[in-house]
């Protein structure tokens, strides 16, 4: 019984005290949100007078490419287009800090082509003109046979740029090989000297030379493309320019292209968007590039065909018919 | 030093005499007119064809992504090569000083212009943009060999030229008052031309100091213009282009052209001139005997170049190999190699064959074999490159000229013809007071 009242003594004890906490709390509450409202308006108050103070009428507030704000009056903006003087001196410059890299998992693909279709679309190519092909190889008789996505090499050592008379073809230093055809003059001394059979001639009209008319050129998409100059694989620089990885990387539904920065040894598979390192990927699959007996130092590495995914099918002989002009 | 040369009766009749001979041939007649009307009908059609190509681009030709290199850069390598005789005839010879190339320096020195000045040309026929040809002068890198054989090309043109020009200044002075009958123009021509030269010694003396630094000058240039040419494909990793041997292969294959030429040129001038007198057998006999030197040259270079590959048939070069020897170009490998080089060079061995009509013809199968074999060295290597040729249309497998590059291709033949046919017609093709000094017995530029 004792028990009892005591325990109902606290709770009246309990009751009190809770009252008294509420009436604290609601003064409280009401005090601070007095204080956010008055310290709001404030703000909102200040904020309006410094935009009534900062807007000048008649101008506008730009921030410039090295940082500084400035202001230009709104009759004189205009929507930024960039002109070719511009495309051609950040596409013969390159990304700052960046060694573009391509891993080719060769036991992964099969021979589907949606890397040379997306590139052929994207530079306006026809189904015949390549920056990308995929080969049937085979090394001996005994050897199994594999496809190759082939890319441009993209070489540290590239024998095209040693030999070209004008410096139409360079290396950029995010390790990119461009082609640049306001300046070729299409001796086509680089696709003699490339072991690696990466450049093609325009022999004729370009597919979409008609539709491309008047549009600016890019030296980092190579379009619009033009007759009696070369064209190659870009590593899409201007996709890398946007963060967005190239053509044939995206492209491709195998999980064939890894993609990345060798500076951050990370590489990115187009497919799965998985992002993994580029040293451990190479050294545990066994990467190696082609040809490294002629000194070219190619930035594309492949992983061998082995415990392939796909079974090597040959699939219906392809017919490429050469269009007339 | 104050005299004159050519100055005594004695002199001047040895030099009328001459000057009678060699001068008939100066003249503008019917069939010289005919000979050109000709050749520039036949230049004006090829280069309809040229118009073609610049209209739709190289696509025109049998050229593709593959064989990218293809007749005009075999007739290009055809054409600096056989230049090269200016500098092994007048220079070479001359400077070792055998006497019997006078009377053919000039002819060495005529076609020497004409194939370095239409090689230039060629080049320009196999570019993709030729209206961009100002670029290679505004951006020329000098890492790439195309702008050290621009140099060297144009140098060995300006001093073949200066070569023909030079020792020619007495005879156009010996000329100028001899030339009744002939066209106004050529005599002013020749007056201007012949820069008042008064046969003085000094003057001869200055001429002596100036032709043989010319002649001294022109030998590096000669060996730089063709292994640079050379090093157009030996500097690639190619297999069949990536040679060591590349230079002196060629050079010592630009002789066997180029003597061919001359050859040839000598028969034309000696039957059509009637030059019997200085254009004589005995000069044709020692010209026999300079092809059997420069075709065993070749032919040794010939041997190092395919037999050392073969012998270890490394992947590319067996391919490259067997292509040659027994494959799609065997015909030509075998027919130029024995009718365009071993069997000129035995039958040239016998003193019956080294006569002026059947050295003709031995020369001429030289010299299509040489234009051949520029073929040879240019076109099978790029057939086999180190990945396979896949999914492309059939046409880019396999090069085919096409009739438009062979026409593009004979327009530079008939430019050559052209240049030669007037440099020789309204020039005189053999030196006189060179051989005026001959007849006397002194010899002031090789003393």
């Amino acid at each position: 019984m004792s028990r009892d009242k005591k325990e109902e003594g606290n709770r009246s004890d309990d009751l009190d005290r809770t009252i008294e906490n509420s009436r604290r709390d609601f003064l409280r509450k009401v005090t601070l949100a007095g204080a956010v409202t008055v310290t709001g308006a404030a703000a909102i108050y200040s904020g309006h007078r410094f935009e009534k103070a900062k807007h000048r009428e008649g101008y506008v507030k730009v921030l410039t490419e090295d940082n500084r704000l400035v202001e230009i009056p709104v009759e004189q903006m205009r929507d930024f287009k960039p002109d070719l003087k511009m495309l051609q001196s950040q596409g013969r410059e390159g990304i700052a800090g960046r060694r573009w890299v391509m891993v080719i998992d060769l036991s992964k693909c099969r021979n589907a082509r949606k890397c040379v279709e997306a590139c052929q679309a994207a530079h306006h190519l026809r189904p015949y003109e390549y920056h990308i092909n995929t080969l049937v190889m085979q090394e001996s008789v005994n050897t199994p046979a594999y496809f190759m996505p082939k890319p441009c090499q993209h070489c540290d050592n590239p024998p095209c740029v040693s030999v070209c008379p004008v410096d139409a073809t360079f290396k950029r230093q995010d390790g990119i090989v461009l082609i640049d055809n306001e300046r070729c003059i299409g001796c086509r001394f680089c696709m003699a000297a490339c072991p690696y059979s990466a450049r093609m001639f325009h022999w004729q009209e370009p597919s979409q030379s008609e539709t491309d008319k008047g549009s600016e050129y890019n030296v980092e998409l190579n379009v619009p493309q033009k007759k009696g100059t070369i064209s190659k694989c870009l590593f899409s620089a201007d996709r890398l320019r946007e963060g967005m990885l190239p053509y044939c990387v995206s492209a491709c539904p195998n999980g064939v292209f890894y993609f990345g920065d060798e500076n951050e040894d990370a590489v990115t598979n187009g497919t799965t968007k998985q992002t993994v390192r580029f040293s451990e990927l190479i050294e545990k699959n066994g990467g190696y590039r082609l040809m490294p007996e002629l000194g070219t130092q190619p930035r594309v590495y492949y992983l061998p065909p082995k415990n392939r995914i796909f079974d090597f099918e040959q699939g219906e002989k392809r017919e490429y018919k050469e269009e007339k002009s | 030093m104050d005299e004159f040369r050519f100055n005594t009766p004695r002199e001047k009749g040895k030099i009328d005499s001459l000057a009678a001979d060699i001068l008939k041939n100066v003249r503008i007649n019917a069939s010289f007119l005919l000979w050109m009307g000709f050749l520039f009908t036949l230049l004006a059609a090829c280069l309809f064809a040229y118009t073609i190509q610049l209209r739709k681009g190289l696509g025109v030709t049998g050229l593709r992504d593959f064989t990218s290199w293809g007749m005009y850069i075999a007739n290009f390598v055809f054409f600096v090569a056989t230049s090269l005789c200016g500098m092994l005839i007048s220079s070479v010879l001359g400077l070792i000083g055998y006497r019997w190339v006078k009377p053919i320096s000039r002819i060495a020195e005529i076609i020497a212009i004409a194939f370095a000045a239409v090689a230039g040309l060629v080049i320009i026929s196999d570019m993709g943009r030729p209206d961009r040809l100002p670029y290679v002068f505004m951006f020329g890198r000098v890492q790439s060999p195309i702008l050290w054989d621009v140099t060297v090309v144009t140098t060995y043109f300006v001093l073949s030229m200066l070569l023909w020009f030079f020792p020619m200044v007495p005879d156009l002075a010996i000329a100028k008052d001899r030339l009744e009958g002939r066209p106004k123009f050529l005599v002013k021509a020749y007056e201007i031309l012949s820069v008042r030269w008064m046969h003085h010694e000094k003057q001869y003396h200055l001429l002596g100091q100036a032709v043989r630094i010319l002649l001294i000058l022109i030998i590096p240039t000669a060996f730089a213009i063709h292994t640079v040419t050379s090093w157009l494909f030996a500097v690639t990793p190619r297999t069949g282009w990536d040679s060591t041997i590349f230079g002196p292969y060629f050079i010592s294959g630009a002789f066997v052209s180029g003597t061919a030429a001359v050859i040839i040129a000598m028969y034309f001038f000696r039957v059509n001139y009637r030059l019997e007198k200085y254009l004589n057998t005995e000069t044709f006999e020692k010209m026999g005997r300079v092809m059997v030197l420069v075709a065993i040259v070749y032919f040794y270079f010939n041997l190092n170049e395919f037999l050392v590959p073969g012998y270890k048939l490394k992947t590319g070069d067996a391919i490259h190999l067997r292509e040659l020897f027994t494959g799609h170009y065997a015909a030509l490998f075998w027919g130029i190699q024995l009718f365009g080089l071993i069997i000129p060079a035995i039958l040239l061995l016998f003193k019956q064959i080294r006569r002026p009509l059947p050295m003709m013809v031995i020369s001429l199968f030289v010299l299509v074999g040489s234009w051949f074999k520029r073929f040879i060295i240019v076109v099978p290597p790029q057939g086999h490159p180190n990945l396979p040729i896949q999914n492309v249309p059939v046409e880019w497998v396999v090069y085919k000229p096409t009739l438009i590059e062979t026409a593009v291709t004979v327009a530079s033949i008939v430019l050559v013809l052209i240049i030669i046919t007037i440099l020789s017609k309204l020039f005189p093709v053999i030196p006189i007071w060179e051989m005026a000094e001959e007849e006397n017995g002194k010899d002031k530029i090789s003393e």
